[in-house]
């Protein structure tokens, strides 16, 4: 069973940033119809990321670069161990350090934009992690296992049993995606109100090992859903594209919100969503063995 | 293997004088306008710009913050003057504080024409500059490949003649 499992990490590695791309250039070109305009090329981030590359810029000092390149390469392990059906607990751990690191080069730099960007991370950090565990918790206590491919092969539909949990999923999504109502710390659209926030003061090829680290965090993020529509292939498919329109949808409908309100509605969804389905789960899963 | 005409990222500065064309270059960003579709992208950041938008006269306190936001922008770039005032001054050209137009700072590369300049002038502007920007890069590649060559003929004067 080990034989596939280090090829779909191989896959990942490789086609990873080609799926994230193209969900990211479908994501603008859904938004811009959203808007009745025409947008941008489906290409247009990989043409964005290939102009990046080629841009000849001085990092602001000698750590930014190791620090984003850390970035990176935390965010493609995470991946790399979800695909190869590490322990859960290992991978939590990394994506973590791959975060922290990006906070930390948003740091380096002085900037008092990127600054406050980074302090905004780590709030959606400490936002985000709690609901990420208890999904998890709830998909172990439907497969009674870690291993991403033992839960997947269980063919248990998942969002059945925890429906309070998926919706947890998808409001903590939009924090880790940085999409509105939670695009705090850096955004894409014009005018932010902190300038470029996490991303100020980082140009060229800093700005491209970010969004490529973005990509490969949507590739393992949209698996993550996948695990709640395993149970058949339509409703993977149907499952894990109603979650990508339903994410867009919200970040096109919602206006950005105070850190305080995502903060303290992130643990309460967590709370209630998260728990209020785990609890029950758990007592019914118990007393029908 | 051009591609920075695909992806021309904005950065915008309105100098000074009556606000009129910043207004007009925010209605390009709109849906209506769509500046998206031609890959543009209005990034805060300086570092991440490929074209500086200007709008407004020039004057002495602001003069420096002008060049500073361009010297900080990687090469190639290129400067788009907006309006009558972006030119020369405009209606504003008399005043005792006015130093001219934006090329009395910095270089520019493309001048829109208007007061205040149409979002479609403002945008043909944006798609000139990007043009413009893939004959720099061009050119600088040459530039740079040619002086490699010098450099491996003669290590000595490239060391001297480096720019
Ligand atoms: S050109 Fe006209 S509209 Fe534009 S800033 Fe000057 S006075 Fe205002």
């Amino acid at each position: 069973m080990k034989g596939i499992e280090i090829y779909v990490a191989i896959a990942y590695v490789i086609l990873g940033p080609i799926v994230g791309g193209l969900l990211d250039g479908l994501d603008r070109v859904i938004t811009a119809r959203l808007q009745g305009r025409v947008g941008p090329p489906l290409l247009q981030p990989f043409y964005d990321l290939r102009k990046l590359l080629t841009r000849r810029i001085a990092p602001v000092n000698s750590l930014q670069m190791p620090l984003i390149a850390s970035h990176l390469v935390f965010a493609i392990l995470t991946g790399v161990l979800f695909f190869y059906g590490s322990d859960i607990l290992l991978i939590i751990f990394v994506l973590t350090l791959a975060s922290v690191f990006l906070v930390l080069a948003a740091y380096s730099t002085g900037s008092p934009y990127s600054t406050i960007g980074a302090e905004r991370e780590l709030l959606l950090m400490t936002a985000y992690e709690p609901m990420i565990i208890i999904a998890l918790v709830g998909l172990f206590g439907v497969a009674k296992s870690f291993d991403f491919y033992a839960i997947l092969s269980s063919k248990m539909p998942a969002y059945l049993y925890l429906p309070g949990i998926y919706l947890g999923l998808v409001y903590v999504l939009e924090m880790k995606l940085r999409k509105s109502p939670f695009d705090l710390s850096t955004s894409h659209h014009a005018h932010q109100e902190l300038v470029m926030g996490l991303t100020a003061d980082m140009g060229g090829p800093a700005l491209a090992m970010v969004e490529l680290a973005h990509w490969y965090e949507s590739v393992y993020l949209f698996a993550l859903v996948l695990l709640f529509f395993s149970s058949s292939w339509v409703s993977a498919i149907l499952g894990v594209g109603f979650t990508y329109l339903l994410i867009i949808l919200l970040d096109n409908a919602t206006a950005r919100v105070k850190w305080e309100l995502a903060l303290s509605f992130a643990w309460i969804v967590a709370l209630v969503a998260g728990a209020g389905n785990l609890i029950p789960f758990y007592l019914i899963s118990r007393g029908s063995p | 293997m051009s591609s920075i005409e695909r992806s021309p990222w904005l950065i915008h500065y309105d100098a000074s004088s009556c606000n009129g064309c910043d207004i007009e270059v925010l209605a390009c960003l709109t849906p209506v306008y769509d500046a998206e579709r031609f890959g543009c992208i209005v990034t805060g950041d300086p570092k991440q710009a490929d074209i500086f938008l200007v709008t407004g006269s020039v004057n002495h306190l602001n003069a420096p913050i002008l060049k500073n936001i361009y010297d900080q922008m990687p090469e190639p770039k290129a400067v788009v003057a907006i309006g009558a005032c972006a030119y020369s001054g405009g209606v504003f050209a008399e005043c005792y504080n006015v130093a001219g137009g934006v090329a009395t700072t910095i270089p520019v590369d493309v001048y829109v024409p208007g007061c205040a300049a149409k979002p479609e002038s403002i945008l043909d502007g944006v798609v000139r500059a990007a043009m413009i920007l893939k004959e720099k890069e061009k050119a600088g590649r040459k530039a740079r490949a040619l002086a490699r060559k010098e450099g491996r003929r003669s290590p000595k004067r490239r060391a001297g003649g480096a720019t």
